[in-house]
């Protein structure tokens, strides 16, 4: 990793997903959300606990990237995908498989890698 | 509630203009606004100023007392950022000061200059209007943001390209005449199928273009207009904002814009109408899908129904309620932080009689204008109506 100053709450996240120990946000009423958080965004509750995302998740919605923002530019085309991981969806891109051939409904797993353009972490789904 | 008028509405051309500065366009919409208006500088009590990238494409934050210098008004002046609603929300907060009593002419608008960027910079500035932790940094563009709420659609209610494509065909077709327009130019279905894909589903005709331009709107109480016997046919009869979680992975639905749904409502209630009296509409068509998306929001059509609007003939021009009658942000160019004020302005005129497609909806009395910002985070929605 470079030696740029850490986004608290959400660099811990991705350490842990990149660990195969991710997790989300659980407030006692069962909504999920993702940190840094302090309150439910549904609740309002402060309860919030942190809860292993399933070890798969389901494909919601896609799309295939083909002009990208520079710091994605070397990674085109590449899919972007918004993944159900029970009470959360995280945003992410399908590694693994044909951009072309990412379709809704599909089971995923989900890891952290490496851009291809610069070593930024990126949240990357795999199909499982 | 005291009644705002609308007593003069300016624009620049809508376009390329790279080495034009910011304050140059703005003053140059000014001047209009003023010119149309016939109000004196000296009565503006406040500038509502919208602007989005500022700080990347000309390297200044603060822009509104310069841009109030620039339009020769010495006043309060204050920057309302809101994505590509920035101006949309300009123009509401003035409503809502003149209501108050608290002013009696207050200039509205906003500018956005962009193509002094190149385009992967263009791209990575209109990115940051997503949620930049959960979005940008997975690799998600503007357009491709779009795309996912566009997928979305197509999974949930059905729907394909080729609707789309009707949507960028009507809207370039009601361009042609007006004379702000970046794009006053046809094309056709094929052409928007067969263009390069930026972000499946969506190809580069499914996109509204990079613009600068500005706009301005010169505001006034009814009963200003009475003592300066200022001639402001067309009210702002309702405003309505809404918000959102910025992160479309947030939203319980992918492929609907509650945010803008409440901006409707609020604005609807204040005016006293609802979506069956509305004659004409301006929506936020940054995307094909988006102009789908808005007329479902804003209650023109049940969620899922209005896909195959365009490509039925129901929004064309020649239609009952034709939609984006100014070629929308797809064709007329989409300068982001000016694009709010550009609506109200379109709108203006079109219920004047005064702009190129007035003839499409001579017996008009009331347009709504719908301004979104990133996905539909923040929405505006404004009810118009002329005196007949």
């Amino acid at each position: 990793m470079s030696d740029r100053i850490k986004d608290t709450g959400y660099d811990e996240w991705l350490d842990a997903i990149e660990d195969g120990s991710g997790y989300y946000l659980q407030s006692p009423a069962g909504h999920g959300s993702l940190p840094p958080r302090r309150v439910c965004p549904y609740t309002g509750s402060t309860e919030l606990t942190e809860t292993p995302l399933p070890e798969t998740g389901t494909i919601e919605t896609y799309s295939v990237i083909y002009v990208a923002a520079p710091g994605f530019a070397d990674d085109t085309p590449y899919a972007t995908a918004v993944v159900t991981f029970g009470p959360v969806r995280l945003t992410g891109i399908v590694r693994g498989a044909d951009p072309e051939h990412v379709e809704t409904g599909q089971t995923v797993t989900v890891g952290v890698e490496h851009r291809k353009t610069s070593d930024d972490r990126v949240v990357v789904f795999r199909p499982a | 509630m005291k009644t705002v008028r609308v007593a003069g509405v300016g624009l620049t051309h809508f376009g390329s203009a790279p080495d034009r500065t910011g304050r140059d366009l703005f003053a140059e919409a000014a001047q209009r606004a003023f010119d149309d208006a016939g109000v004196a500088r000296s009565d503006v009590d406040e500038l509502n100023y919208g602007n989005f990238m500022g700080a990347d494409a000309e390297r200044q934050s603060h822009q509104a007392p310069i841009m109030a210098d620039a339009a020769g008004i010495h006043c309060p002046a204050t920057r309302y950022e809101l994505a590509c609603a920035s101006a949309g929300v300009a123009v509401r907060a003035a409503v809502r000061t003149i209501r108050s009593g608290a002013a009696d002419v207050i200039l509205a608008g906003g500018m956005e200059r962009m193509t002094n960027l190149s385009t992967p910079a263009a791209t990575d500035a209109l990115s940051i209007a997503a949620d930049s932790l959960f979005e940008v940094r997975a690799g998600i563009t503007f357009p491709g943001a779009y795309a996912l709420m566009a997928q979305a659609y197509f999974d949930s209610f059905g729907g394909d390209r080729e609707d789309l494509a009707h949507i960028a065909v009507k809207n370039h077709k009601n361009a042609v005449p007006n004379e702000y327009a970046q794009y006053q130019r046809e094309i056709t279905v094929g052409q928007v199928l067969d263009a390069p894909q930026v972000a499946s589903p969506l190809g580069l005709f499914d996109a509204c273009p990079i613009t600068d331009g500005a706009s301005a709107i010169v505001l006034v109480s009814d009963s200003y207009a009475t003592e300066n016997d200022i001639d402001a046919p067309v009210t702002i009869s309702g405003t309505g904002q809404g918000s959102d979680r910025a992160a479309l992975s947030e939203r319980e639905h992918m492929a609907q814009t509650p945010a803008a749904t409440a901006a409707a409502e609020m604005a609807y209630a204040e005016a006293g109408v609802t979506p069956d009296d509305v004659d004409v509409a301006e929506v936020h068509d940054c995307f094909t899908i988006a102009e789908v998306l808005a007329l479902e929001s804003i209650g023109f059509y049940e969620p899922g129904a209005g896909i195959g609007a365009a490509a039925r003939g129901e929004t064309t021009a020649d239609s009952d309620r034709p939609i984006n009658l100014s070629g929308g942000l797809k064709a007329k160019g989409h300068p982001v932080g000016a694009t709010g004020g550009s609506q109200i302005a379109e709108m203006t005129r079109l219920l004047r009689g005064d702009h190129p497609n007035s003839n499409h909806v001579s017996d008009a009395e009331i347009g709504l204008t719908h301004n979104a910002g990133g996905t539909v985070a923040s929405a505006v929605v404004h009810i118009l109506e002329v005196d007949k």
